[in-house]
């Protein structure tokens, strides 16, 4: 147990690309946490996905061990937070695990919108806040700029800003030295009863589930009875230890101390991130505040492409969700798509996160419905219901008012591209709360439906903005709103699937498009097939696929017999991945075309 | 066999029998077409002798299995038969005789290439027992004949068929259109042309892309292009209009004949008859054994030969048709047929009704959307449904 005068906890805040992770393995690197051999490129991004995307998706914490230059050796705990608003509240979580941030920013980039997001979530969090200016020796840095930007934007000091090169290791040890100096030690009493922080969780296939926590008063000692104070779930201790990164068992976690426990927990679903921890013999007071189970905002569902694949799918979602609380799922069927799921996400990231997952990890073809997101319909009776899924939506008649959430969205983008953007934001429904620049670069933050974001308008921000926009929301409220189900209906049979709740002055638009696209999409047959878009009974887009008017073999002879019924055998199993709506055959890939198309 | 040649009428009603035919594959061509897939190939040999012995010698073979059956048409095909040396043509028909016995009179048909250098065999065929020629002429431009690959002149052709019709009784031709590039209008006057040379059967054939084949891989560049199916689908109606009033109508998808002048061959292919199939890559349907087999022979030629003289036969592989398997093959060649399929024959086959082997639903949907006829004769696909059979058969089959 390390003295709390010694110990230092810190995240690290950062846009995509800012050198989060280089910095991160420059810092272990220098205070031998891991030989050269040992070192690989970016160790704190484990998986795969996360590699290449270059984004934390879970939580990692690495304990350095650092002399500074008054000659003590210093605990230093690094928590690595996910990047993305869609984990805000974990983000929230680990910073509230520790006592101040690095705020990286790359001089010659400037600050991004998500980083915002962060840093106020860590000055929220009463942190202290070293501003660090990566990649310094980059022709294109402008640190200057950059520390003016921080200070207008943020609002914080930049002018003992460290500048740095995490890739070369340019001012590197001088940003431990800060650590040491600059952040105050945590605080904590030793002889309190335990009452721990879970930072986070998941599944390790040989020790179960692994919680990640930081102490907060007393101890934690392997062979404890521990009481988890928000779901009142009890566990026996088996190992608590630390990474350095390498997993170190230690014999207790004291104050201020980052590590994981693993104890004899079945599954994440027990570890809520932001439960407090304490001893079951006893018990702390009271658990930490803030506490709050994740909800989620965006839901879809997913189907196997190959009904067959069905129960591997339900293996994976529940492989899945061991190791993401955060996740939910259902089974769901469609007439469209057949057997599948209807997801909750935290959000479009976490979606799409899920979604490559299950394909690449999972080996899946999956095709995905367009997202939705949670509407609050308002019955004539008084009741209300949480719609998660537009096809399940009630009965007009039976509907007193609809809510929709909205979000503060905050863009960042340079001046250059603020006609179109603005443009963007007032095609969907936008309110502007502000508009302000720091040097060429605008900051805009708008109110906004999310279901005008969850349909393309990331997509479409990028492409107005030439890759240049950066975005970051936050959930505020749910509002009333005049929203409609629009149903695609084929030969006048629905198509579950491609149901999408809009407000009522896109409907038009929204369905005529998914009737375009419907035409283009299904093969011309037998008979005329009948497309139309529809509010209730009322038709407000129609598209109509004439029938074929030739498709026959010339010729077919006594040679041409067996091979010709092999091939209505082969056409017969590829009926398989047909469904039949309307009396049409419609290939599967027809659906996923206009789901695809319908997120573009 | 002997005997003058008779013109025999095969029975064309619902009612008729689907008979018992006799297949003989020739694989050798001149030169290859560039649209062409069938089992062909350019030799610059072929040892007659050797040929003739394994033909013989698999026909035997397939009598054994058959045992006696009633014989109702021969027909040489290919490759290009009309190569083959005319004795070759009078011992494969003295063995058929010898072997099941020929009715005076059976349709014996025997595919041709119009060039002059074959014509020169016709009377040699005729005199064999061929009395019917099916003539490839394919176009009556000598444009569209050098792009079909071809390598007889238009006025060659035309030569051709005068000569046969001077040695054989009945003579069909084939023409082939919907080629890249061709006018409706200009098609109607090519067909003109061919009905004025007064025949009582004729082929045509929308050019189609096979796979393997030159014009394949120039389709797939995108250098050759055929027309869409608006296109396509006017041209197939126009043909339809033109040879019904010219008193030759459609009683196959491709196939038009006078009253009484369809191929006999061809029929029992389409109402599901037993057929042999001798030489290389023939496909057979013969019931021995209690069940129909589906028999195909080896298809490289050199190994074919090698094979029968092994062997004794040609046969690569037998299979049992299954009764599921016989209900397909039945449906989709019985509905090229205009008469279409009758009950009796269903009955025959697979011990059916229409309503109790195929889907009721699916019967009721094509026959409400003007596509197939149902009563108490039998089935049969409309002109429109014939015009998208096979779209129709993969919903009523697949």
């Amino acid at each position: 147990m390390t003295d709390l005068s010694h110990i230092r906890n810190f995240a690290i805040i950062a846009h995509i690309d800012h050198g989060k992770s280089t910095l991160a393995d420059r810092l272990i690197q220098l205070c031998g946490g891991l030989s050269d051999r040992e070192m690989k490129e970016q160790v704190l991004d484990s998986m795969e996905l996360e590699r290449e995307r270059g984004i934390t998706i879970k939580a990692q914490t690495v304990r350095l061990s650092f002399t500074a230059q008054d000659g003590e050796t210093y605990e230093l705990n690094l928590i690595d937070t996910p990047g993305h608003v869609d984990f805000s509240y974990e983000v929230s979580r680990s910073l509230a695990a520790c006592e101040g941030s690095l705020l990286l920013v790359d001089a010659s980039q400037g600050v991004e919108a998500q980083t915002l997001a962060n840093v106020y979530l860590a000055i929220d969090n009463d942190h202290e806040i070293i501003p660090v200016l990566n990649k310094v020796d980059l022709p294109a840095a402008e640190p200057e700029r950059v520390k003016e930007q921080i200070e207008e934007v943020i609002g914080i000091d930049a002018s003992d800003a460290l500048e740095i090169s995490a890739k070369t290791g340019k001012g590197v040890a001088e940003v431990l030295e800060a650590l040491v100096k600059r952040l105050p030690p945590p605080k904590g009493d030793a002889a309190a009863p335990l009452k721990a922080m879970l930072v986070d969780s998941w599944y390790d296939s040989y020790l179960g589930v692994i919680a990640l926590v930081r102490v907060i008063d007393g101890k934690l000692t392997p062979g404890m009875k521990i009481r988890m104070m928000g779901s009142g779930a009890t566990h026996l201790v088996d190992k608590v230890g630390a990474f350095t990164p390498k997993m170190v068992n230690l014999k207790e976690l004291g104050p201020g101390e980052l590590g994981f426990i693993n104890a004899s927990i079945k599954s994440v679903a027990d570890c809520n991130v932001g439960d407090t921890i304490t001893d079951e013999r006893r018990l702390a007071d009271k658990p930490l505040p803030g506490f709050k189970p994740s909800v989620p905002v965006v839901f879809c569902g997913l189907f196997p492409v190959d009904a067959a694949d069905y129960e591997d799918l339900r293996d994976s979602l529940s492989k899945l969700a061991l190791n993401d609380s955060s996740f939910q799922y259902e089974a769901e069927s469609s007439a469209a798509l057949g057997f599948g799921f209807r997801c909750g996400f935290l959000g479009l990231l976490h979606l799409e996160i899920v979604q490559e997952r299950l394909e690449r990890e999972f080996d899946l073809d999956l095709v995905t419905t367009a997202p939705s997101v949670v509407y609050k319909i308002h019955m004539t009776n008084g009741q209300m219901i949480e719609l998660h899924n537009p096809a399940d939506m009630p009965d007009v008649v039976k509907i007193d008012h609809i809510e929709e959430p909205w979000i503060k969205a905050t863009i960042l983008v340079p001046d250059e591209f603020l006609g179109p953007i603005l443009k963007l934001c007032e095609d969907r429904r936008g309110e502007q709360v502000d508009l302000t620049y720091a040097g060429s670069r605008a900051m805009l933050v708008y109110r906004l439906p999310l279901n005008e974001v969850v349909f393309d308008f990331y997509d479409r921000l990028k492409s107005v903005s030439r890759g240049y926009a950066s975005f970051d929301y936050q959930i505020e409220e749910y509002r009333e709103s005049e929203l409609v189900k629009v149903s695609i209906l084929v030969n006048q049979e629905p198509v579950d699937s491609l149901a999408i709740i809009v407000h009522r002055g896109q409907a038009e638009t929204r369905g005529r498009m998914l009737c375009e696209r419907l035409k283009d999409l299904i093969p011309r047959q037998l008979f005329k097939i009948a497309i139309q878009a529809a509010i209730g009974g009322k038709v407000i887009a129609r598209e109509t696929i004439s029938a074929l008017r030739k498709d026959v073999t010339a010729k077919c002879y006594g040679g041409d017999v067996s091979r010709k019924r092999k091939l209505l055998e082969k056409q017969k199993a590829g009926k398989k991945r047909m469904r039949n709506i309307g009396n049409v055959e419609i290939p599967q890939s027809a659906f996923l075309a206009a789901l695809k198309m319908s997120d573009n | 066999m002997t005997g003058a040649p008779a013109v025999t009428r095969p029975e064309t009603g619902a009612q008729g029998e689907a008979g018992f035919g006799i297949y003989l594959h020739w694989p050798f061509c001149r030169s290859k077409c560039p649209y062409c897939d069938f089992n062909s190939h350019v030799r610059e040999a072929v040892d007659q002798d050797r040929w003739r012995a394994a033909l013989l010698a698999d026909l035997a073979h397939a009598a054994e299995k058959s045992g006696p059956r009633e014989v109702t048409s021969v027909f040489f095909g290919g490759g290009t038969p009309s190569l083959m040396p005319p004795e070759t043509v009078a011992a494969l028909i003295e063995k058929i005789d010898a072997l099941w016995g020929l009715a005076p009179g059976t349709e014996i048909t025997l595919e041709a290439n119009p060039t002059s250098a074959e014509a020169e065999s016709f009377a040699g065929f005729a005199r064999a027992g061929v009395n019917r020629l099916s003539l490839g002429v394919q176009a009556l431009g000598d444009e569209a004949l050098k792009f079909l690959g071809r390598q007889h002149t238009a006025a060659e052709a035309l030569g051709a068929l005068e000569l046969a019709r001077a040695a054989f009784p009945r003579i069909s031709f084939d023409l082939i259109y919907a080629r890249p590039g061709q006018s409706l209008a200009a098609w109607q006057a090519e067909l003109a042309e061919a009905l004025a040379l007064g025949p009582e059967h004729i082929s045509l054939y929308q050019l189609t892309i096979e796979e393997g084949t030159v014009f394949h891989g120039a389709w797939r560049r995108g250098e050759l292009r055929l027309p869409e199916e608006e296109a396509a689908a006017a041209l197939f109606e126009a043909t339809a209009g033109q040879l019904e009033d010219a008193g030759l109508p459609a009683y196959e998808i491709s196939n038009h004949a006078r009253p009484g002048a369809q191929c006999r061959h061809n029929l029992t292919y389409w109402r599901y008859g037993d057929y042999v199939g001798v030489g290389p890559g023939a496909h057979g349907r013969l019931t021995f054994g209690g069940t129909k087999q589906a028999t195909r022979e080896h298809r490289a030629p050199e190994a074919w030969l090698d094979l029968v003289e092994r062997q004794g036969h040609g046969w690569r592989q037998v299979e049992a048709v299954t009764p599921e398997q016989r209900l397909a093959e039945m449906v989709m060649m019985g509905l090229r047929l205009t008469e279409g399929i009758s009950r009796a024959a269903l009955a025959r086959e697979l011990q059916g009704a229409p309503e109790e082997l195929l889907p009721v639903e699916r019967l009721q949907r094509l026959s409400g959307e003007g596509y197939l006829e149902v009563d108490e004769t039998g089935l049969r696909a409309t002109a429109a449904g014939r015009q998208r059979l096979d779209a129709l058969l993969g919903y009523l089959l697949a």
